[in-house]
Order: structure tokens, then sequence, then C-alpha cells
């Protein structure tokens, strides 16, 4: 251990940096090949063609797309996000208040989804092939298999129009305890809850399955353990590397996928808000939350390639 | 038992009857739950209005791009909070008339050049300044400076030059404007301290409501001033505007007791909340309208017949039966219809009549099929509405092809640039004068039908300076008729506005100038 798992954080840390440099380029050129122009979207159908050329003035439009480039990048390594075309606010404001609430709601549903993915992905392989199994397995595919705004409009329907239980906005403010938070976004927590599990806790049973085919299972059976220490203490650590990649890439979608929960429960989060600015051609903001999502992306990648290094002996001791 | 009923209406809008006790008790004497929900409302208008508590609207149309500066004012969330928290110097009232707010009257000179407006004393902005004729005149320079982006810009082309003299605001226009009060009610034009030159997304007007709470896109809010000159608004302690664009979620906030009312419900679910109880659907017909334009100077369009042939080609009581879902009204190809003051009711309907559809094609000589674009932001239903159109146009031998183009940058690559393409007009502009100076004057910006006539240019200018009623219909009819025969503007239909509210609101009325009693529904009505 040491120096050699060191220099894998560092290398990876690198390369992550490397490919988010790439990112940026991307989402610049993307940003500049949507048609329509900022000025004319922000002034809508009743623009009069002075007000549009004022404000391509004033917006800069008239320099070259490089020089926007390179500008936006200076900008962003001194930790600038940029003005917002449209209102004239600066960027890192209303994005870290958008990205604080993305972050609130997926971390709420990272809490219930991963562990009980984890546990009922346990479970079924322990009733592998019984009722338990095939009821878990049953439920969260169908939970998968339905679109998330149907999942959506069915809570909205029966737990909060027809119950009243829970509200069908989800409009958290500063002003609110945890609990009245918590209330406000009980039902997008509950809809990514059932999106995300069934991936999460599919692999689980597979992977662990796989394990359980091993000769070292047969003995720690042969040994007289239990059948749930086995798993815990020989099939788990053996099976996390695939678990904790779906994990993250599950965790990266409940934070930079749920724009249609979003819309639906009226969730103030990041997506929202970044496809409000694209419909306004509003690049800097585009172009911000874009990056945020990537860099989002790529953390919880590195992060799920360190896990499944460190939890494998023939990675941490390359020869 | 009607009386009886009424009485039990009017003891349940002062309290003394619970409603759900009274819903019970109307639906045991057979009264049905909507019409009992009706009649409670009209109870508690004539109870008169109620102070206190938090007035929720549920409204789509607001983004997280919008600013408070009402020059940029464009969506309907801007639009509607702009009425609680700013005031403009005059108002259209629901009868179309003048409601005087900032200016007290209002004195035109005998050649309608010249326009006096004296300005109401002792009216304080939010932040304690008293509002004054310079404000005014401040406000109307911000709005009509060379580079102002206003939305307003257009209404304030024709003016030469502006003065502020003790308590009177003076315009004196370029050509005679019979209608410039009308024109003043814009709601960009919100007088702001100062004209708003130093901060113009401050939000401090004058209006009925402070603002307390600004998240655009997501909600909005205030409380009331306690300063506001008139008792007649301001009612709730405080106000809040949540953005819902989702038509579903709209809805269930509704349902589920979120907010007390709700814009743009979908004419496909409008018959099944009316049944909902506790909750009433207010529709009411406007100015609104849904276009097909084509460009009058634009192959095959250029030619009247093609342009005759299509008008007759399209089947307008189909599309308000499956379009509107009856919640609106046949158009007549002109953007005027009775919704407008001096408008002639006499002129004649135009239907769909294959045998003239043809007629006219085949005088046209045009051969082979006509592009139609549409876009399902162009107006809701417009891809179907140009399918429709698509299969009553076979009918007639007239073959059409329908393109959907994306609904992202409709207005900018396809609206006002292609020849043949669906869009709408929101009817937001209270007067002839207004409208066909916006769309169809040769030299308007947005004369999206390409109508060059001068003789029409020459009728509008005539009518906008007539003082004498008598001729101002005449020459609107003449207009009206000429935009209808050859112009490039087919309307099928005016729709509706379809709101929603729950019975817990009172004093809601119907306003034809736009949806949620045209912005108005905030400032003027109140928890029963």
């Amino acid at each position: 251990m040491g120096h050699p798992i060191l220099n894998l954080v560092a290398q990876r840390i690198a390369l992550g940096l490397l490919l988010l440099f790439l990112a940026s380029g991307l989402i610049f050129i993307g940003t500049q090949i949507l048609p329509g122009d900022v000025a004319q979207s922000i002034l809508g159908q009743s623009a009069t063609p002075e007000a549009v050329a004022n404000l391509r003035k004033e917006l800069g439009l008239n320099d070259p797309a490089y020089v926007r480039y390179f500008k936006w990048l200076a900008g962003l390594l001194q930790g600038d996000l940029g003005t917002a075309l449209s209102n004239g606010k600066p960027i890192g404001e209303a994005v870290s208040y958008r990205f604080s609430n993305t972050i609130f709601l997926a971390s709420w549903a990272a809490l219930f989804s991963v562990p009980l993915a984890v546990i009922l992905g346990l479970f079924a392989v322990q009733y592998k092939n019984r009722w338990p199994d095939k009821l878990i397995s049953g439920v969260t595919l169908a939970s998968i298999s339905l679109p998330e705004f149907f999942i959506g409009y069915l809570l909205m329907f029966y737990v909060a129009v027809i119950l009243g239980w829970f509200p069908s906005v989800s409009i958290p403010n500063e002003s609110m305890s945890l609990l009245e938070k918590l209330d406000t976004i009980a039902l997008p927590v509950t809809v990514l809850v059932l999106v995300v599990l069934a991936h999460m806790m599919r692999m689980t049973r597979a992977a662990i399955l796989n394990v359980m085919q091993s000769a070292y299972i047969e003995t720690a059976e042969l040994k007289g353990l239990s059948p749930f220490t086995v798993i815990r203490k020989h099939a788990f650590p053996n099976a996390i590397a695939p678990i904790v990649n779906v994990i993250m890439i599950n965790l990266a979608y409940l934070v930079v996928g749920v724009i249609i929960v979003e819309s639906i429960f009226v969730y103030p989060g990041l997506g929202q808000y970044l496809v409000d600015h694209v419909s306004k051609r509003d690049v800097p903001v585009v172009q911000a939350c874009a990056l945020i999502f990537a860099s989002v992306y790529i953390t919880l990648n590195i992060i799920a390639d360190l896990v499944s290094i460190i939890a494998n002996p023939r990675l941490r001791h390359p020869k | 038992m009607t009386q009886h009923i009424n009485y039990l209406a009017k003891l349940a809008a002062q309290g003394k009857l619970g409603r759900r006790e009274f819903l019970g008790k109307a639906a045991a004497v057979g009264v049905s739950t909507a019409a009992a929900g009706s009649l409670l409302s009209s109870a508690a208008m004539a109870e008169g209005p109620k102070k206190g508590g938090t007035l929720k609207a549920g409204l789509a149309g607001g983004e997280s791009t919008n600013s408070l500066d009402p020059a940029t004012f464009l969506t309907q969330v801007s639009h509607d909070f702009g009425k609680c928290w700013g005031e403009t110097l005059v108002e259209v009232s629901r009868i179309g008339e003048i409601n005087y707010r900032l200016a007290e009257s209002i004195e035109p000179s005998a050649d309608a050049k010249t326009w006096h407006f004296t300005i109401r004393k002792g009216v304080e902005f939010h932040n304690g300044k008293t509002v004054t004729a310079q404000d005014v005149l401040k406000t109307m320079q911000r709005h009509s400076s060379d580079d102002t982006k206003s939305g307003a810009l257009g209404v304030m082309r024709n003016i030469e030059s502006m003065k502020a003299d003790g308590d009177v605001f003076s315009v004196t226009l370029k050509t005679a404007n019979a209608d410039l009060p009308y024109l003043m009610s814009d709601y960009h034009l919100i007088i702001q301290p100062d004209g708003g030159m130093d901060a113009p997304d401050a939000g401090i007007g004058s209006g009925p409501y402070k603002v307390t709470v600004n998240e655009p896109g997501v909600r909005q809010g205030g409380e009331r001033n306690p300063n506001y000159w008139d008792s007649s608004r301001g009612h709730a302690d405080q106000i809040e505007i949540v953005v819902l664009n989702d038509a579903t979620a709209r809805t269930a906030a509704l349902q589920g007791g979120q907010v007390h009312m709700i814009n743009r419900v979908e004419p496909k679910v409008a018959d099944l909340l009316e049944r909902v109880p506790g909750i009433q659907v207010k529709s009411v017909s406007g100015r609104g309208h849904y276009v097909f334009l084509m460009h009058c100077n634009t192959a095959p369009f250029d030619n009247n017949d093609l342009r005759l042939a299509l008008k007759y080609a399209i089947n307008r009581e189909e599309m308000v039966d499956k379009i509107l879902r009856g919640y609106g009204s046949v158009g007549n190809d002109m953007p005027i219809n009775g919704g407008y003051p001096l408008f002639s009711e006499d002129i004649e309907q135009r239907t769909f009549d294959p045998d003239k559809a043809k007629f006219h094609f085949k005088k046209s000589g045009h051969e082979g099929s006509i592009l139609l674009r549409t876009a399902g932001t162009a107006f809701a239903g417009a891809v179907d509405a140009a399918q429709l159109f698509q299969q009553s146009a076979a009918k007639c031998g007239i073959t059409l092809d329908v393109k959907r183009e994306p609904d992202d940058g409709y207005w900018t690559e396809v609206w006002n640039k292609q020849p043949f393409a669906a869009s709408y007009w929101s009817g937001s502009r209270p007067v002839q004068d207004q409208m066909y100076s916006t769309a169809y004057q040769s030299s308007a910006d947005w004369n999206d039908t390409r109508f060059f006539r001068p003789d029409f240019d020459k009728l509008l200018v005539e009518a906008r300076g007539e003082l004498d009623q008598a001729k101002r219909i005449a020459l609107y009819r003449e207009m009206g008729v000429m935009v209808r025969d050859e112009g490039g503007v087919i309307v099928p239909m005016f729709n509706d506005f379809i709101g929603a509210v729950s019975d817990k609101v009172g004093g809601y009325e119907d306003d034809p100038s736009g949806e949620m009693m045209n912005g108005f529904a905030l400032a003027k009505t109140w928890l029963a």
C-alpha cells in the first residue's frame, strides 16, 4: 500500500481534469451550434429589431466565438461563472441555490435508495428463486419499467390529491424546518427511489450470486458459517466493485437526470434551471450548468474507480 | 326553495355556515355542486371583500430568466406579478372602458395630438416616495429611449415629445391618435420611482402589494401595501405566485388545495375539472386568436385566389369543436372580433366551402402541394389543427404538406420568416388600431403576413385620428373586410381563456382582455 495507491489516485484525478477540460470545449461548441440568437430569444415574439440590436451589442455577442471561449475559461479558473445574459444576475449565486436544492433532493433519495437496494439485493440472494426474491425483483423491475413521469403522476393523484398526505408542489424554502422540508419533498424522493432501486438491487444480486459460485464460498459454507455471515464476510467484499459502479451511476443520475421529476413536482433544482436557459439561449448559464453536471459525473466515476481498485487486491498491487 | 338556498349561501359567505355543510344542504335539495359553488361565490361577492389570509395562484408561463424590470416583461407570470406590485396610468376595464389609476383625469387637445394626464395626488411608492408627474415622465423616457429594450417601444414610437409640469404629464404625438389612453394601459408601462432609471428591477412600484419574495421561475410573493390608495384592491395579507408550468401539476395543486387559482386549464380537462367539488372553471371569450399566416409577397401566396382558396378550405366549426373543445368561437380571417370596441357585427362569416375553394384554387393556376409549418408551441393544439386543415383541404383538392418544426427556435426561425406557418396572437392589444398597427401596417416589424397595402395604411392613420365614432366604425369595417378578403391571415378560431378557481376565492370576475382577470386576480380577489 501507500505510494502505488497515491499515484493511482493522482493519475485518476489528472485524467478527470483533462476530461473536464475536453468537456468544457464540447459544451462550448455545443452551445454555439444551437440555432437561434440569444438576443432574439430573450426578447421573444415581441422583439423589435431595434431592441434586438441594442441587446446584442450590450451582451457582447458580436465577438468571435473563440474569444468568448477563452474569456469564459479564464473566468472559470478564477471561480467566476459569469453573468446570466437573460437577467444580468451573477450565475454563481443562482446556480449555488439551485445546485444545493438538487443535492438536497438527491442525497435524501440516495440515503433511502442505496441501503434499501443493497439490503433487498442481499435478501434476494438469500432467498434466491423463492417467492421473496421473485417479489422483490418483480416490484422493482415494474417500478423501473414505468416511465418516471407516470409514477410521479400516479403518486401525485393518489397521495397528494385523493389522500392529501403530501403536497404535490415541492418547493422548499429557508423558513421551513427540516421536517417541513422533508414533507415537501416526500413525493419526488419516493419517485426517485423507485426509479433507481431496481438497477442497484439487481446488480447487487447478480454480483453476489456470481461470487457465490466460487470455491471459497463453498469452503465457507462447509466450515459451517451461517448464510448471512457468508454473504457479509466473504461474498460482499468481493462483489463490491460492480455494486459501487452501479451505485455511482445512479447517484450521478440522481443529480443530473432528474429534470422530469423536477418539472412534475415543480422542484427548483438545477435541471429545470438549465432547461429554462437553454430555451432562452442563455449560453453562459447553460455552459455553467453543463460543466457542473460534467464534474459531478466525472467525480463520481473517479470515486467508483478508486473504490474498485482499493477493494481489489489484484488492482491494488499491480505487477 | 331558491330563496332558501340563497339564504344558506349568504350564511356560508358570512362564515356562519361551513362551506361543506352548505354544499351538503344544497345537494340534499337537488342543487348540483357546481351550481351551489357558483351561488356561493356570488353570495361571497355580494357580501363584500374580506381581509386577510394568503392568496395563492399557480400559474403557467414563468421562467427562471424573468426579471422584475417591467421593460423586459414577456411571460404571463411577470405580467400578472407586475399588476400586484405596480400600477399604470390607466387600465382598460372589463367592458373596454378606461379606468383611471395613477392618472386622475385625461384631457386631449381637439386634434387628438396632445394629451394631458393629471397625476393622482397622495399616492406613494413602496419606498415612501410620492408619485409625481416627474416619475411618470422618467418612466416613459426609459421605455422610449433609443437604447431601450422595452416591450412597449412599439407603443411609444409615435410620441414626439413629453413633458411634466406640476402634476400634469403631457404627451405630444407625431400623428393624431384617439386611442392614446388605451396605449398607456400597456402592462410594461408601470410607473417607477424616477422611472426606474437607476434600479429598473428593484420591484418598487405603487401597487397593492409590496414585493417580498422574488425567486423567478419558482415563486414570487408580496405583502399588502398598507398605504395603498384604493380600498377595492389588495385584500389578502399576502399573495404568492407559484410557477407551475406543468399542466397536471397545476390541476393537482388546485385540487390538493395548495393554490387557490390556476391559469391555462387545457380544454380537454376543463369539463372534468368542472365536476370536482370546490372548484369552478372560469372560461371567458377574449380577443386572442390562432392563425395560419401566409406571406402575401411570396409565391404561391402572392396570388389572392390561392389565399382565398385556402381560406375557404378550412373548417372553422370543426376546429373550434376539436381543438378548443367548444371553448372558443370561429374566426373570420381578420384579427378583430366582438371583443374589440367599434367592431361591426354585420361582416359576413366565412365558412368551409369546397366548391369556392376549388374554384379559386383552379383560378390561381397553382399546381402541386403547399407546405404548412407548425409546432406545438405555435398554439395549443397547433399540430392537430394543421392536420385537420390538411384533411379539409384535401376535400377541396388542395394538397397540404404539414411539417412539424421543433418548438425550440420556432419564434426565431419559422414565425415571421417562413411563408406559411401556424402562430397565435394573444389579444393583449385592447383596441383595433393597436392590433392593426402591430401586425398589418406595411411598416410594422411584425407584419407577419407581409401585407403591404398603402390604401390600408392610409385608412389606419385616418381612423386613428378620427374622433367621430360613427365614421370610425365605418373605417374599421372597411379595413376588416380588406384583411378578410385580401389579406394573408387565416383565422380559424378565437380561443377562450380558461382558468379554474377554488370556492374559497371571492370577487373573481371574468375579463375578456386576458387570463386570470387580465392578471388582476391576485390584486382584486380575496379569500372568502
